[in-house]
């Protein structure tokens, strides 16, 4: 247990998880636009959309804003890599990825904050006004969603017995007895709130929206432009699939592969990207129905997702 | 929220079908914007419009035209914009914001100037806080006529961009 | 006779120390800050040498008997000491290095420099004591030390600052004197190995009563809610090198004290204690922070912080306790240790940034993040180093406060096993707590860094800023190395946090032993691993780019929505970063806002002058400690009625005292 579990078949898993979420995420947001799309009476630009747009962006010309520093350049290549080694350490398409022992699920919710973090600061770094104020109410809303997560982690590693993802996630995949419990239940809608919060969705913030003073994601990159908005984007597609992944393997884990066999791991990543996309699709209807919440409603919406997290780890202490 | 979904289900797609495909773009432009293809990012910059041709470019993006699936989706910063769409006389305290807004923008870019006070005034030529027309102030690639022009003809002039 | 290694450290660190305040006295200008400066530096160093050698296994124990009156003292170093002889060792040794080049330009204060390396020692020496009398001795040459060195300063905020301080310490020396005395008399013993062996004997009710006086003397010296508040107000006004021993030093003995006191001498005892030492580090760790996020002075931020950090603190020791109370050792131990790795890690980043932050206040005069900013040019590697300190705050991955969290997370993720039902209500209580801290710190250090540090200076104090002098940076980059090492591999710390856990009286066996990740029972956690991922990525991805993105890049003016250009005033500042924080957390901070508004003399409708201020009280203080205060004085007036200078009534006194005397002494034959 002490070592980690590099074999040639978690290296595997980890590099198609990590490429399928490089290549799927921005298909993810296409399919949510035609979704929406349709919904609205449109036609909607297509599935591959997204990724038109970013080979676009990465042929414009560069742009360097005066005034601006390393933590403006670093932060979207930051939020790429970061949603890379998420999605090459989460359990998506098999229970065991490469980092094995050392997938440890606050890790890879540091590693999220931190890259929300860095927006922030790049935010902060560009010394206009929308940049503030962006870096100022993602930064609010961090904080406060920040807790819900780390008290829904605390409710499914205490009936486990770890904080491992593996662990945690085969724990769920073997008894689904497990996931009908109640903490389970609380900490699936908790962390439900917490998913549309940290990818910056509705109720919480539009990300179609062109008024700066809704804003709060998009106020952090207004100065980006070209080759660092597409990775921006990119960041935050994957951020979108890694948590809805997340989501789907910590509360409905049927398909995951558990074993080692090749025919398993394919049924696993198809399972995983249906999934993922029957979320996505999900998310993209009820955003038809859903307006945004003016900026101090969210904290109360937070304040209720930290109250079930709460009530989670409640739960699992006195009734497992 | 039912009765949203049964309305939603009852009217369907309210998208009138693609009208054939435009003449390409001028040869020079479509060198220059050849990394535009099949994308274009739009930023709607009123210069000192009567705000009817603004009225029509929302239309444009609505569901009865809907310009997005050509490719075309308006974004909030000259920054994230590829085309500008600039509408209205350019007035005199619109003339420095409508430069900084065009060098705000990364090249490859395209400037449409729709409606004819974009073009040359049309209206307001000559008034007192008028500065000129959109190509005084800023290169205009693409232009679209009209008072106001029809939103067929602007997702027309956008198509020549992106090429679908 | 071969002498004891410890020893030896020990007495060369005091010998340097006492020849740091001798020099600082006697010698002439031109060499006195480097000469005190190196041989501070030194005494530091002898006593982080000291606590390492402890922490491999050494111990010693030394009885001087004709030193001091009432029974002379008594020296113990065991792993415990060690830790905390260690973090403030290396702490004194860096702030000594920064000195150097801090005291240089700043009008040297002879006084300061003479009474900072005495401060040092007598924080050297209470983890040493191993009697009461010793350890009250050294407890108060450090209150008295660091109440000299906060009012060196000067001003009216020195002063006051002075005053909390010195009232609440020699409070909590009350609190001390009562408990330990009563102690030591129900033991009929002073020393601490003599007490441990007595306590079997002590009534339950005496230990509990003692457990709250000594919680109550060294929970306010570690800034624990509600006997904080002199923390906020002192640790700004010293100097800065003097604030960072005082928060990332000082503060810690205060924890070794209630461990070295409930688990060394008192043996666990009832539950209830360590419920109540969790709750209130529970409620520092939230309040803490809660402040920290709505401040907008650097220095009081950075106090704040170090309130909450001791409040997690203060949480795995409750926690520890609790658990050591059900019957479940090991989980103890690893609370426990998580605790003391918090100690450690907390020392690192806050030493890093309370030193980042004097530099700042040395170049610019000014520590309002409102007026500060744009120093990342000025300043390049104070921000950059700043930063990792910040991460350390923030407990992100790559930070130094990650992994000690990470631990204490872990071992309360085992806790369901305890009995009784008022402390496993309180557990996810406790957890709730943690996380919500977690949370608003990393808001709390974005604003500190990006205000701070990034954009544009919004005054033409921070304009003129100018990068720090060598020893300043190089006293900063010691610090960064030693975040960065407790960040990465901070499983090279485990054997001598288990030995550590063993001397405090949690007796288990050593935890697992892998230099670059910690493990805990079930999970594991590889900080390098994570790091070295995310950094190979971030660099494939630029080369990446390079090769993909070949477009020529132009510079440009930021998007000003093309009005004219942007001045430094339409930034955000600190204050604005924090309202929406603010607004959430409105019933607990209370702000009170003056708004004052001059008409014109001709119309009631022309506004001459606006002026608006809001300032953030610290609601305990109001609450608690001015009718506290309030109630005191009337009390002091109603006693001048009593003894209101007239002769007779004093005489009436005492004929009245004499006559209830002879009658009780009649009846009680």
């Amino acid at each position: 247990m002490n070592e980690l579990d590099i074999t040639a078949r978690t290296m595997t898993v980890s590099v198609v998880q990590v490429l399928v979420v490089l290549l799927g995420s921005p298909l993810l947001v296409g399919l949510m636009r035609f979704v929406r799309a349709r919904m609205e009476g449109r036609v909607g630009a297509g599935v591959l959309q997204p990724w038109r747009d970013t080979v676009k962006l990465l042929r414009k010309h560069r742009l360097d804003p005066e005034g601006t520093g390393p933590a403006f350049r670093t932060a979207p290549v930051l939020g790429v890599a970061v949603g890379a080694v998420a999605a090459g350490a989460i359990p998506l398409m098999a229970t065991g990825t490469a980092f094995g022992t050392g997938a440890d699920m606050i890790a890879v919710i540091g590693l999220l904050a931190l890259a929300s973090a860095a927006l922030a600061l790049a935010g902060l770094d560009t010394a206009t006004a929308f940049g503030g104020m962006g870096a100022s109410r993602e930064m609010t809303i961090a904080a406060l969603a920040e807790p819900t997560i780390l008290m829904a982690v605390f409710a499914l590693s205490a009936r486990v017995g770890s904080t491992n993802l593996p662990a945690i996630v085969a724990a769920g995949a073997a008894g689904a007895s497990r996931l009908a419990s109640p903490a389970s239940l609380l900490a699936a809608v908790a962390l439900a709130v917490v998913v549309l919060a940290e990818c910056g969705r509705l109720p919480v913030d539009n990300p179609a929206t062109h008024l700066e003073l809704t804003m709060v994601h998009e106020a952090m990159v207004l100065e980006y432009s070209g080759p660092d908005l597409a990775l921006v984007e990119l960041g935050a597609a994957m951020r979108l699939t890694v948590l809805l992944g997340l989501w789907s393997s910590l509360f409905v884990p049927f398909g995951i592969a558990t074993g080692t066999g090749l025919g398993v791991l394919l049924l696993g990543l198809l399972v995983f990207a249906a999934k993922t996309a029957v979320l996505g699709c999900v998310l993209a209807a009820g955003e038809v129905f859903m307006a945004k919440l003016r900026l101090f409603r969210v904290p109360e919406l937070l304040a209720g997702s930290f109250l079930l997290g709460v009530l989670a780890v409640a739960a699992s202490f006195f009734l497992d | 929220m039912l009765s949203l979904f049964r309305k939603i289900a009852a009217v369907g797609r309210v998208a009138e079908s693609a009208p054939p495909a435009p003449e390409p773009a001028p040869p020079e432009l479509a060198a220059r914007t050849r990394a535009l293809r099949g994308s274009a990012q739009v930023r709607c910059v009123d210069a000192g419009s009567c705000n009817g041709c603004e009225i029509e470019i929302g239309q444009a993006f609505g569901p009865v035209y809907d310009a997005e699936r050509y490719g075309a989706r308006i974004v909030a910063s000259p920054r994230h914009a590829d085309v500008l769409l600039v509408t209205g006389p350019v007035t005199r305290n619109m003339a420095e914001p409508l430069r900084r807004t065009y060098e705000a923008a990364a090249e490859p870019k395209v400037v449409v100037a729709v409606g004819d006070c974009a073009i040359d005034c049309g209206e307001f030529a000559g008034a007192y806080g008028v500065e000129g027309a959109a190509g005084d102030v800023v290169p205009v690639d693409l232009v679209v006529p009209g008072c106001p022009p029809e939103p067929a003809a602007i997702v027309e002039a956008l198509r020549k961009v992106t090429g679908r | 006779m071969s002498a004891n290694p410890v020893a030896v450290a020990l007495a060369v660190a005091g010998g340097f120390g006492l020849v740091a305040s001798t020099g600082a006295l006697v010698l002439p200008a031109r060499i006195r800050v480097l000469a005190t400066g190196g041989s501070a530096a030194a005494s530091g160093t002898a006593g982080a040498a000291a606590g390492a050698l402890a922490l491999s296994g050494r111990t010693y124990a030394a009885h001087l008997p004709n030193l001091l009156p009432l029974g002379g003292v008594y020296l113990r170093v065991d792993a415990l000491a060690g830790v905390f002889l260690a973090v403030t060792g290396a702490v004194f040794a860096v702030a000594a290095v920064y000195g150097i080049g801090y005291f240089r330009g700043h009008g040297s204060n002879r006084a300061v420099q003479a009474v900072w390396p005495l401060f040092a020692l007598s924080l050297l020496l209470v983890p040493v004591a191993a009697s009461v009398s010793t350890l009250l001795y050294a407890w108060e040459l450090m209150a008295l030390t660091s109440l000299l060195l906060v009012c060196a300063g000067g001003g009216e905020q020195a002063r006051s600052a002075g005053l909390w301080y010195a009232v609440m310490t020699h409070l909590g020396l009350v609190a001390l004197l009562a408990g330990l005395v009563w102690l030591a008399a129900a033991a009929h013993t002073e020393t601490f190995a003599g007490i441990a062996a007595a306590s079997g004997s002590i009534s339950p009710a005496v230990k509990g009563a003692v457990f709250v006086l000594v919680l109550a003397g060294f929970g306010s010296k570690a800034g624990m809610v509600p006997l904080h508040a002199w923390l906020p107000r002192a640790h700004p006004e010293a100097p800065s090198p003097v604030s960072a021993v005082m928060s990332a030093a000082m503060v810690n003995l205060g924890v070794y004290g209630l461990v070295r006191v409930g688990f060394g001498l008192l043996h666990g005892g009832s539950r209830w204690w360590w419920l109540t030492a969790l709750l209130l580090g529970a409620l520092s760790a939230v309040y803490g922070i809660i402040q920290a996020a709505v401040e907008t002075d650097l220095k009081r931020l950075l106090a704040y912080s170090t309130v909450e950090n001791l409040g997690l603190i203060l949480l795995a020791v409750g926690a520890a306790g609790i658990l050591s109370d059900s019957g479940q050792p090991v989980l103890a131990a690893l609370a426990l240790a998580a605790g003391l790795l918090h100690v450690a890690t907390h020392a690192a980043f806050k030493t890093l940034l309370f030193l980042g932050a004097g530099s700042v206040l040395h170049a610019t005069g000014t520590r309002d993040l409102d007026e500060l900013g744009g120093l990342r040019t000025r300043m390049p590697v104070t921000t950059g180093l700043f930063a990792l300190g910040a991460l350390g705050a923030a407990a992100l991955p790559g930070g130094a406060g990650f992994p000690s969290e990470w631990l204490l997370l872990q071992s309360l993720i085992h806790a369901r096993v305890i009995s009784g039902a008022a402390a496993l209500v309180m557990l996810p209580v406790a957890v709730g707590a943690i996380a919500l801290s977690a949370g608003l710190a990393v808001a709390t250090f974005v604003k500190a860094l990006g205000t701070g540090f990034l954009a544009k200076p919004r005054s033409a104090r921070a304009e003129h800023a100018h990068e720090a002098s060598g020893p300043m940076l190089a006293g900063l980059g010691i610090a960064a190395v030693a975040c960065l090492a407790l960040a990465l591999v901070p499983g090279t710390s485990a054997p001598a946090l288990a030995r550590a856990v063993n001397a405090a009286g949690l007796y288990v066996g050593g935890l697992p032993e892998y230099a670059d990740r910690l493990t805990a029972i079930g999970s594991t956690l590889s900080p390098l691993l994570v790091v070295a991922v995310v950094v190979l990525l971030v660099l494939a991805i630029k080369a990446l780019l390079k090769i993909t993105a070949r477009a020529p890049r132009r510079a440009a003016p930021l998007w000003d929505c093309g009005a004219p250009p942007l001045t430094a005033r339409m930034e955000y500042t600190a204050t604005s970063f924090a309202e929406p924080l603010q607004r959430v957390f409105d019933d607990v901070i209370a702000p009170e806002s003056d708004l004052d508004v001059t008409q014109h003399d001709e119309s009631e409708y022309l506004v001459a002058r606006v002026a608006y201020s809001r300032a953030v009280p610290d609601r305990i203080e109001h609450r608690l400690y001015l009718p506290v205060v309030h109630t005191v004085r009337r009390a002091g007036r109603m006693a001048t009625h009593v003894a209101n200078g007239s002769v007779h009534r004093y005489l009436g006194y005492g004929f009245c005292a004499v006559i209830v005397l002879l009658v009780v002494l009649a009846a009680a034959r």
